[in-house]
């Protein structure tokens, strides 16, 4: 029972309390609420001020190096005997993957409200290398909080940030993966919140994050949109996109909410199966609570502990998911659906093979689904694959699976 | 007149302040919550401040993390520590208590449900930390209506417009966070706290206490001069942590750490 959504629905939306329906929100002690505040006030009158807005395109144009291509993988499509596949190219973004989109916007935030001071919180590391990457090109003092597993999953990335000048924290507690350092990143900032800016590399988190995140990413839909009517003379039939927190999901499904022509899919980590239990998909097999600032869809046990989660790919290991996500699902605005390990593994190597792009693990969840999904449409329809992110950095956990030693 | 206000009132009417202890519930097992719940007030505890584990508490430092962890361990569940209230009650049904933690447990119990169960427990009060007045509008009257205090934090950061909009939400009393920071840290500036507490008792009625970096008799004194009552947590917790292979001697470790706190904070008033 899809809603048909409006432009003038989508601008009400998140509330002036952060809400997206029942969703959202700002569940924190009370130490951040101020801070939460003036963020949200200040960002509501640069979001109006020419001068940030003519910074942030020039930063988005010349350094993250925008727009990125809108590519059509046309061996892929053929050998997949369906729709034709069409692939945004965000592992082109400087970094390699979209999260530079909204690392740049809030460091420009940060530099205009004074704050020296930087904190993130990474999972795969793509948040933390984008963080330290604009923290470097902007002069700000960078530190990362990271899951010690992750960690050792993501060496790669470490090494990257600590080039970058960053300071790396690995995470401990818990469970040691991205739910942890988002603790630790917050606990950080209740300490040291007058001189930080804390940047969310995810569209989730208290409000007003959901919302800024989302409207820095939201140039990938953007492009997308204007791309597809130049380039195939229609909008596209279908967008693809993986999602953990959701913020590359978030950007491209955006600006075509109002369309509904466009069908949206948002392809969660299956993990060793939804129904081992083994898997990171709260929007296919959670339900409403309360983590880290919002009330979104969860994985946690009968008695609302969180749950441990599980996938090949750090970036989407994480038991919550932006609140306009559970929005979008509970009015059927979009499909949440999940692929496997192997899945995704089987349309990394498909993509490298077929089109010569490697895809991050993360992205290869979306490509594995989009797969399937256009083998079953006709040959004039299009669909479109976020590309969120390269596979470099996987290397060596794509290595060690088939027991390669490099 | 509920416990808590009765128990503050007749404190202030002594010139007594008010000592809170916090200890997290199925720390460091459940079965030894009850008991220590008995040392803390065999040892001077007026309300007791008990813990509700979450996996993932955000406002807390290693101190409280870890007793959350071990309290986890056990499968400590919002429903069983109702469970050791109501055995509190049994023994003892003078001593308020007062239910802290996080919010998803008590939504994924239900608010109503958690609401109605905590009430015939004996819980006099809720404290919950991820819980701002902006969004208590649905569960704050839950709680009300059954006649347990809501209780919510202020901060250092805490402007005077929502200073006083927090307060209309409260009763029982406020608990101001003495500074920035997680639970456990040593940051507490006694001045500052003074200078604040006094602030905060021209914007509001209601009797103020004070938590966060509250370790010793010195400190609880310091504090206690300046406010209504003293939380003392992470000290309590890590002491839990240091003595929680021998039951009898964690009780008389918890009893000389909080007796002199007691006997500090009481030679205030003569």
């Amino acid at each position: 029972m899809s809603v048909k959504l409006t432009e003038e629905m989508l601008s009400a939306l998140p509330d002036a309390r952060g809400h997206f329906g029942p969703f959202g929100g700002r569940f924190v002690s009370e130490t951040l609420m101020d801070s939460l505040m003036t963020l949200e006030d200040e960002y509501q009158r640069l979001k109006k001020d020419p001068d940030f807005q003519a910074q942030f395109d020039k930063e988005l144009a010349d350094y993250v190096g925008r727009p990125t291509p809108l590519y059509f993988a046309e061996r892929l499509s053929r050998e997949t005997g369906g729709a034709q596949i069409w692939l945004k190219r965000e592992d082109l973004c400087h970094t390699g993957a979209h999260k530079v989109n909204n690392t740049i916007g809030q460091a420009l935030l940060a530099s205009f409200l004074g704050k020296k001071r930087v904190i993130a919180e990474t999972g795969a590391g793509q948040h933390g290398v984008a963080t330290a990457t604009v923290c470097a090109r902007l002069g700000l003092e960078c530190h990362v909080f990271m899951g010690a597993e992750d960690v050792q999953r993501q060496s790669l990335n470490v090494f990257r940030m600590k080039l970058l000048g960053a300071t790396v924290h690995p995470v401990e507690s818990g469970t040691k993966t991205l739910k942890d350092a988002m603790n630790d990143a917050m606990r950080d900032w209740v300490t040291n919140v007058d001189d930080t800016f804390y940047i969310i590399g995810t569209v989730a988190g208290p409000h007003p994050y959901p919302l800024l995140v989302r409207d820095f990413q939201s140039v990938i839909g953007r492009e997308t949109r204007r791309q597809a009517l130049e380039k195939t003379g229609k909008l596209p039939d279908a967008l693809v996109a993986c999602v953990g927190g959701g913020s590359n999901a978030i950007g491209m499904f955006y600006p075509f909410l109002a369309d509904e022509s466009v069908e949206l899919y948002g392809v969660e980590a299956g993990g060793l199966g939804i129904e081992t239990g083994k898997h990171a998909a709260p929007l296919c097999a959670g339900r409403p609570g309360v983590l880290h600032g919002n009330r979104t869809y969860l994985m946690e046990d009968e008695n609302g502990q969180i749950a441990g989660t599980h996938s090949v790919s750090a970036g989407l290991d994480y038991p919550g998911v932006g609140p306009e996500h559970s929005w979008l699902k509970d009015i059927g605005r979009a499909n949440y659906v999940s692929v496997t390990d192997d899945e995704a593994m089987e349309g990394f190597r498909k993509l490298t093979r077929v089109e010569g792009i490697m895809p991050a693990l993360e992205t290869a969840h979306a490509v594995a689904y989009a797969i399937k999904l256009a083998a079953t449409m006709d040959k004039d329809q299009t669909v479109v694959i976020n590309v969120s992110g390269r596979g470099d950095k996987d290397i060596n956990t794509v290595a060690r699976l088939e027991g390669i030693e490099i | 007149m509920s416990r808590i206000e009765g128990v503050l009132k007749t404190l202030k009417g002594q010139g007594r302040k008010a000592l809170i202890p916090y200890i997290t519930a199925g720390d460091p097992h459940p079965d030894t919550t009850v008991e220590l719940m008995h040392t803390l007030v065999e040892a001077g505890a007026d309300i007791i401040e008990l813990g509700v584990p979450f996996s993932d508490p955000m406002a807390d430092g290693p101190v409280i993390q870890l007793a959350c962890e071990r309290a986890l361990k056990h499968g400590t569940s919002l429903r069983q520590v109702l469970g050791m209230v109501k055995a509190f009650r049994s023994r003892d049904s003078e001593t308020p208590i007062v239910l802290m933690g996080y919010l998803n447990p008590m939504e994924a119990m239900g608010y109503e449900a958690f609401a109605d169960a905590a009430r015939d427990a004996g819980v006099d009060g809720v404290l919950t930390v991820d819980l701002p007045p902006e969004e208590a509008d649905e569960v704050a009257p839950l709680f009300t209506d059954r006649g347990l205090d809501a209780i919510f934090l202020l901060s250092p950061t805490t402007t005077d417009d929502r200073i006083r909009a927090i307060s209309e939400y409260s009763s029982g009393y406020v608990y101001y966070v003495s500074f920035k920071g997680v639970t456990g840290a040593a940051k507490l500036n006694v001045e500052e706290v003074a200078s604040r507490v006094s602030h905060i008792h021209e914007l509001t009625a209601l009797p103020v206490g004070v938590g966060f970096g509250i370790r010793d008799a010195e400190t609880a004194a310091a504090v206690g001069q300046v406010s209504d009552g003293v939380i003392v947590g992470s000290v309590l917790v890590d002491t839990i942590a240091r003595n929680q292979a021998d039951t009898a001697q964690l009780k008389r470790a918890l009893t000389d750490l909080l007796q002199p706190m007691r006997e500090a904070l009481d030679s205030l008033s003569s």
